[in-house]
């Protein structure tokens, strides 16, 4: 069968294959990668700075690396716009679907905070670890 | 970056492909975005109980276990050397496409083998960690950690680790049975009579969606 047949008319992609560009994105994830890494190291050592802010910065770090795999690694950046389209603008959704639900669960957080007392007192009364190995319970066998 | 089309073009009318993509190459992307918002609904659901919980476990206590080693000073080690696993594996699957592109058999057979290999390695590395976390006590229903305040944990937080991870997991099974169709299916020299490596590319499209929902799961478990 010939590549062409379902491509009619357009110019098929001719080789647009860049190793270099491949090896870049490659380092470019890895060093995001390590870099959060440490940062939540130091962050777990050192309690540094505002827990919130931080992970803000992972999220836009996160987001960075999901740019890179869609545009480079599965290719999309380099096809067409409007494929690319049909693509970005059902995934805004994601935008209102975080905001909902993540605002539900604040709401429900102040709700038992507030209505149930129970909660509130299991939420701050620390516990004695206990050595979970000695407990002779097996997940499974209850 | 992305071209466009040129104003006047009827590429509606039949006959032709608007998009430029081969028809199943452009179904995997509908399908990945679908499979998207299912991963996108588990993490959100996820994100929702942690929204409404005063403490949870903190990822550092949790994941800090290596194999061999054991107990380490630095935690989230190993589920690093899982993510790199995963963007290697990643680079060679963008290496068999494009030995297919320039039709080199040889090269996809290579860069299919070494992309199954590290699809394997994954998912040994993800049985590793479940099971280190069984005997810890982790599993459905049962919770062994402590909140990072000190105070008692639900089962929310196991049962949404096992639950996404096991999901993500089986998709990376499936995408390595995928693969290994497409590494028999060229070691039998099917795609040179097809004169395309298409395959290949559709296969790819899979596997590096897998990688990209690791980056979030990665994120959601153990970063934030």
């Amino acid at each position: 069968m010939d590549p062409n047949t379902h491509t009619g008319g357009l110019p098929q992609e001719k080789s647009t294959f860049n190793t270099k560009a491949v090896w870049r994105t490659f380092w470019i994830l890895l060093a995001i990668t390590v870099f959060e890494l440490i940062v939540a190291i130091i962050y777990y050592e050192t309690a540094f700075i505002n827990k919130h802010f931080l992970n803000g910065v992972f999220v836009i770090m996160t987001l960075a690396k999901a740019f890179f795999i869609v545009a480079e690694f599965m290719h999309l950046g380099h096809e067409l716009k409007n494929l690319v389209m049909t693509i970005a603008i059902p995934a805004c959704l994601f935008i209102w679907f975080l905001i909902a639900f993540l605002w539900d669960g604040s709401s429900f957080y102040h709700l038992r905070m507030k209505y149930d007392p129970y909660y509130v007192e299991q939420s701050k009364t620390p516990i004695k670890k206990t050595e979970h190995k000695e407990e002779g319970k097996k997940p499974g066998k209850e | 970056m992305a071209h466009s089309v040129p104003v006047g073009t009827k590429w509606w009318s039949g006959g032709k492909s608007p998009f430029n993509v081969e028809y199943g190459k452009l179904m995997m992307w509908y399908f990945l975005m679908s499979d998207a918002f299912t991963f996108g609904a588990f993490l959100i659901s996820y994100g929702t109980i942690r929204f409404s919980s005063y403490s949870w476990p903190n990822p550092n206590d949790v994941f800090r276990s290596f194999p061999i080693i054991g107990e380490m000073e630095i935690p989230l080690a190993f589920v690093s050397l899982m993510t790199f696993i995963l963007i290697m594996s990643s680079v060679t699957m963008v290496m068999a496409v494009g030995a297919g592109q320039a039709h080199d058999r040889k090269a996809v057979i290579k860069w299919m083998f070494f992309t199954i290999l590290g699809g394997l390695a994954f998912l040994g590395c993800q049985a590793w960690e479940w099971t280190h976390l069984y005997h810890e006590g982790a599993w459905w229903g049962r919770n062994p950690f402590l909140n990072i305040n000190g105070t008692q944990s639900s089962t929310n937080f196991t049962n949404f680790f096992f639950t996404i991870t096991g999901f993500h997991g089986f998709h990376v099974f499936s995408g390595v049975i995928i693969n290994l169709i497409m590494l028999i299916k060229t070691w039998r020299g099917d795609f040179e009579r097809t004169g395309h490596y298409l395959m290949i590319e559709k296969a790819g499209l899979y596997w590096h969606f897998v990688d990209l929902v690791w980056v979030f799961v990665f994120t959601c478990f153990y970063l934030l």
